[in-house]
């Protein structure tokens, strides 16, 4: 069950190669054809490296796991919760080659009327991205929901 | 695929690409878990979304996410979002087509590049919508990658 006590918990600090691999696989995942994620040399050529898909920083989950998962961190009932909303600022490019260092933090834990009565909780974990010169590239926020326990009416 | 865009030939209103997908399988599901390692057993396990009284195994929403980014990036070129937002509202499984699209809705300049801010949804074959989310992405920079 999520509570607040949770909050301001802070992973340790990861670590991630940014491969063409794993780009290519991530593209072919999310069912997008673009050249930029596929063909390196049209990559190079158009746009100066091989960019990442909006979403890809997703995997920086398969550096995190089993050290840190969020949602056991805040304990999600996962048969009652869920992946709410989900939010990446690319504050600046990130291309194949890059090596991004991020920590995962509990940034707040709050909790809202639901509109079937009792509360959920909302867990909000931010991950905060540097490239290897040191420039922060990208802020990632997951939020966390958890429904009131089923009850005999529901 | 799209043609590049000009920040100057842009309205507010502009539709993006709208882009159809589907029907989607387990496979799908399985292709996105090993490439995030998402392996909630949400998204594979038919005894567990059953004792949580769901139909079928789950679509990730942020495969979901993934394929609707396409329609920004298929807009504005790949690596020139620089802002995605989404919010899952309903669940998507197994057989279902999702219809992915988008507007413009506003136009604006931050340290010296022009940007386009844009709402996206994807709904189901039904017409519910699973996904609402929003965006900013660089236009006019580099061509659009596609």
């Amino acid at each position: 069950m999520v509570d607040r006590s949770f909050i301001g918990l802070r992973s340790r600090t990861f670590s991630m190669p940014i491969e063409w691999g794993k780009v290519r696989e991530f593209a072919r995942a999310i069912k997008d054809p673009n050249p930029a994620y596929l063909d390196p040399d049209f990559a190079r050529r158009v746009h100066g490296g091989i960019p990442i898909p909006p979403t890809f920083l997703m995997t920086s989950m398969a550096w995190e796991i089993p050290e840190w998962e969020s949602g056991k961190v805040v304990q999600l009932d996962y048969g009652n919760g869920v992946h709410g909303e989900q939010e990446f600022e690319l504050l600046k490019p990130i291309f194949v080659g890059d090596v991004l260092s991020w920590t995962e933090r509990i940034a707040d834990i709050h909790e809202k009327a639901g509109a079937r009565g009792g509360m959920m909780k909302f867990a909000i974990i931010e991950g905060n991205y540097f490239n290897q010169r040191g420039d922060q590239v990208a802020i990632s926020r997951s939020v966390l929901i958890e429904f009131p326990p089923r009850t005999q009416a529901q | 695929m799209a043609a590049a865009i000009k920040y100057d030939d842009v309205r507010v209103g502009d539709e993006l690409p709208r882009l159809v997908i589907g029907p989607l399988t387990r496979q799908d599901i399985v292709q996105y878990a090993g490439a995030a390692w998402d392996f909630s057993p949400l998204h594979y396990d038919q005894p567990f979304v059953e004792a949580a009284g769901l139909p079928n195994v789950v679509v990730m929403g942020m495969l979901t996410a993934g394929m609707a980014s396409r329609c920004v990036t298929d807009y504005a070129g790949a690596g020139q979002v620089r802002r995605y937002k989404v919010r899952f509202m309903a669940r998507i499984y197994p057989g279902d087509i999702i219809t992915c699209g988008g507007r413009i809705t506003g136009k604006l300049e931050e340290n010296g590049e022009p940007m386009v801010d844009g709402e996206l949804t994807v709904t189901n074959q039904k017409g519910e919508v699973a996904l609402s989310g929003s965006f900013r992405a660089v236009v006019g920079l580099a061509r659009p990658g596609c």
